[in-house]
């Protein structure tokens, strides 16, 4: 994994010239002292301190707030390339939802056999309790972020879809907000997409999803789990830009057939809830009866059309990683036409020919549990040692369905600034997707993860990576 | 707004407060060790009380030493009233009410919090003290010139600022609790030097000793300190300074949600008592019935604003 010479590095050509997209950005550079720029790279990070953009590790009470290196050499996408990714994103978004309604529907795509019964009957993310209901405006996933890499020129990936309760987007608003601060000239030279209309975008596409029209003064709030998670910041930073409350289970209860917020002024009714609250502790009478992050009966309204949830309840169906592998079936069959992202090649080790496979070719591949994220529970073939390999075989033979395995790809790289200068890392990408009833607004740009240790293929800032800011070039 | 958020703005300004007081407490202890020849530590004894940590600092040493006082105060997490407890608190609640202050507010107190954090870190010695103190000092300032300079003037101020008073009323009312007796005129030797000290802490206690000053032409007496810090409404940690800051920023409330409420009949009673009473008359029914009345009266009220408000399910 050493040898970087065989993966794509976005900025720079085999011969070391800047990319197209690259080209504004690669000049600058050259005339740039590195001692400057390493000095601006301790700025942001004393930026990011004070504006306390962090995150909690779970199982690390020590460093109880974290902060995610952010890395100043942006990550540069041209409009060509966007406009494609964008087509396909939208066209694998809008197939989600049809999926989604469908299985808790007719479930035609069960009866054609495009997608085995097993895989979603016994499946946890399938929630019965969504069976026969329609939400408002019949979205589903309201905000999405789908997880993307690239192995080539013109070679991009769908690695997830994040359907449930995507993270990462303060990231997005705050890396620019902080290269704006940074290098205000580089952004006069190089026209950059902006970012910043994402929260304005997500308070009306979620206004637009309301059980009854109320576009002007609907009330929306954003829901979380509380002060101790993970992504804490993220949700104040939301409901903050947004203009919207931010309330805990605790703050809300049900009355006259509304869900309602304890205000200073006595309860207030919410037509949406953007919960960044996983299904099994959305409410307790109908779920996990343990939750204290929830709302007693929050289900009951929802079903009875008082309340947009977003994103809905049981949308993880359909970013599940045994769903995942039918990805390519599921767009063809709702839109009628070939997926225009591709899937990543993935066995299913509940076949036991894929098990087979996989098994005789550990070292070779990615393994992850279908339930999982964030990279826990994870095996990178290539980089793990033997031990872990064995541990890992042991798991795998115990528990097959618990597992996909996928072939290492050739992630794409991107440079980092070290102290040596531009030192290529591997990337990904996560752009942001909302969905209201009456259109799709994909941001351009995204969130850049990047493993900061050389030759790592892990991005995922609990296992060490760092992010970049994403520019997407104008015409 | 929700009851949650006013909540966390009422007490993270209460902490904000406190961590200042204490600040301020300590400054007063130290001073009076140094000016002292006899070098016994009661000083710390009644400074412990006026913080009203005396009963977590027995449960943790046996002795009054100075060393230990001042590092209990200053830093101990076991502690809730510490210095950095309390900036501990008055951050944990700036994050839980983020979307109400300004970012300016939330650096101000974040700032505070690190910085303070990695001072803290270490015992703080003689030497460094006053240093250390003045710190606490400033960053205190800080908060209070971000918080006057970009906030909204609406129900969020409102909150923000009846936390400030009512820990305020309380302090200087604690204050005049542990000390009443130096005031009381029975007792009281004028100008003997024991005097002279004991006075000299109750004002520096409140950082009040140059406006007195100013204000007594240096004649100092224990009915005119004790006037100063209950009736003088210019001096703004007197007891009818407070109330009067709470009182307004009651009626702000009562008038921006068109309600009247029980915390406002509360406060017109205490506010009554305030203006409308001299100090000869409460030395004539008794300083310690006084502000022991007082004491109850404001964490009532407290527990009022509390209900009224809806700060908790």
């Amino acid at each position: 994994m050493s040898d970087t010479s065989r993966f794509f590095d976005e900025m720079l050509a085999s011969d070391g010239a800047p990319r197209g997209p690259y080209g504004t950005y690669g000049a600058w550079f050259e005339g740039e002292d590195l001692r400057e720029l390493r000095k601006k790279s301790a700025e942001a990070e004393q930026f990011f301190r004070r504006t306390g953009i962090t995150f909690n590790v779970y199982g690390q009470a020590e460093a109880d707030e974290r902060l995610i290196p952010f890395d100043i050499v942006p990550r540069i996408i041209s409009a060509r390339e966007w406009a494609r990714l964008t087509k396909g994103i939208e066209q694998r978004v809008r197939a989600i939802n049809a999926f989604l309604h469908d299985i808790y529907h007719r479930q035609e795509i069960l009866r054609a056999g495009r997608v085995p019964v097993e895989i979603i009957a016994r499946n946890d993310a399938f929630l019965p309790q969504m069976i026969g209901m329609s939400p408002p405006g019949n979205v589903y996933t309201h905000i999405v972020g789908t997880d993307l890499v690239r192995t080539g020129e013109d070679e991009f990936f769908v690695l997830e879809d994040n359907a449930r309760t995507p993270s990462g987007v303060s990231y997005m608003l705050e890396n620019r907000e902080t290269m704006l601060q940074m290098f205000p000239e580089l952004f006069t030279h190089i026209k950059v997409q902006p970012v910043s209309d994402y929260p304005r975008d997500l308070r009306r596409s979620l206004a637009a999803s309301a059980p009854v029209n109320c576009s002007n003064d609907c009330t929306v709030a954003i829901l979380t789990p509380g002060i101790h998670n993970s992504a804490y910041f993220e949700h104040a930073f939301l409901a903050d830009q947004m203009g919207v409350e931010l309330v805990e289970g605790h703050d809300l209860r049900i009355v006259d057939g509304k869900v309602a917020m304890r205000t200073t002024r006595g309860y207030k009714p919410i037509d949406v809830l953007y919960r960044r609250v996983d299904d099994d502790f959305l409410d307790p009478l109908n779920f996990n009866p343990e939750s204290q992050l929830g709302v007693p009966g929050i289900m009951d309204v929802y079903r009875a059309g008082g309340i947009t949830i977003a994103n809905a309840p049981g949308t993880g169906i359909a970013d599940d990683k045994a769903i995942y592998s039918y990805m390519p079936d599921i767009v063809e069959f709702y839109t009628g036409e070939k997926a225009i992202l591709q899937n990543v090649p993935t066995w299913r080790c509940s076949e036991p020919e894929s098990l087979k496979y996989v098994l005789d070719h550990l070292s070779e591949l990615v393994v992850k549990e279908v339930h999982g994220s964030g990279g826990y529970g994870m095996l990178v073939g290539p980089a793990a040692s033997k031990k872990e390999l064995a541990a890992f075989r042991k798991k795998l033979e115990a528990r097959p369905s618990n597992y996909i395995a996928q072939p290492t790809l050739a992630l794409s790289t991107v440079p980092i600034l070290t102290k040596a200068g531009l030192a290529p890392r591997h990337v990904d990408l996560r752009p942001f997707v909302l969905v209201s009833p009456d259109k799709i607004t994909i941001t351009p740009g995204g969130l850049t993860r990047v493993a900061l240790k050389k030759g790592s293929l892990v991005v995922n800032s609990s296992q060490g990576g760092g992010t970049k800011d994403t520019w997407v070039l104008e015409e | 707004m929700l009851g949650k958020t006013a909540g966390g703005l009422f007490w993270m300004f209460r902490y904000l407060e406190r961590s200042e007081n204490t600040a301020r407490l300590i400054e007063a202890g130290f001073r009076i060790a140094l000016t002292r020849a006899d070098g016994d530590d009661d000083e710390w004894t009644s400074v412990l009380q006026t913080a009203a940590v005396a009963y977590p600092y027995f449960q943790k040493y046996e002795t009054i030493e100075a060393g230990k006082a001042i590092d209990f105060l200053l830093r101990d997490p076991s502690n809730p009233s510490s210095v950095l407890s309390s900036i501990s608190a008055a951050r944990m609640n700036a994050r839980l009410v983020r979307t109400a202050i300004t970012r300016e507010v939330w650096e101000a107190v974040n700032d505070t919090y690190m910085i303070l954090k990695q001072t803290l870190a270490r015992p703080v010695s003689a030497r460094d003290l006053p240093e250390v103190l003045a710190l606490v000092r400033q960053q205190s300032a800080l908060v209070r010139g971000a918080m006057h300079g970009t906030m909204l003037r609406n129900d969020i101020f409102d909150f923000c600022r009846l936390g400030t008073f009512l820990e305020r009323a309380d302090n200087t009312a604690r204050i005049l609790d542990v000390k009443y007796y130096v005031l009381l005129p029975s007792i009281s030797q004028i100008g003997s030097s024991l005097d002279n000290v004991q006075w000299e802490t109750i004002l520096r206690s409140v950082a009040g000793q140059r406006a007195y000053r100013w204000m007594t032409q240096g004649e100092t007496n224990p009915m005119g300190i004790a006037d100063f810090l209950i009736f003088d409404g210019r001096m703004p940690r007197s007891l009818a300074f407070s109330i009067g800051k709470i009182t307004t920023n009651l009626a702000y409330l009562e008038r921006a949600y068109d309600a009247r409420l029980p915390c406002h009949d509360q406060i017109d009673v205490l506010s009554a008592r305030l203006t409308h009473g001299t100090i000869e008359r409460v030395f004539e029914d008794g300083l310690h019935e006084f502000i022991t009345d007082f004491l109850a009266d404001i964490a009532r009220l407290g527990q009022q604003i509390e209900t009224d408000y809806r700060f908790l399910g």
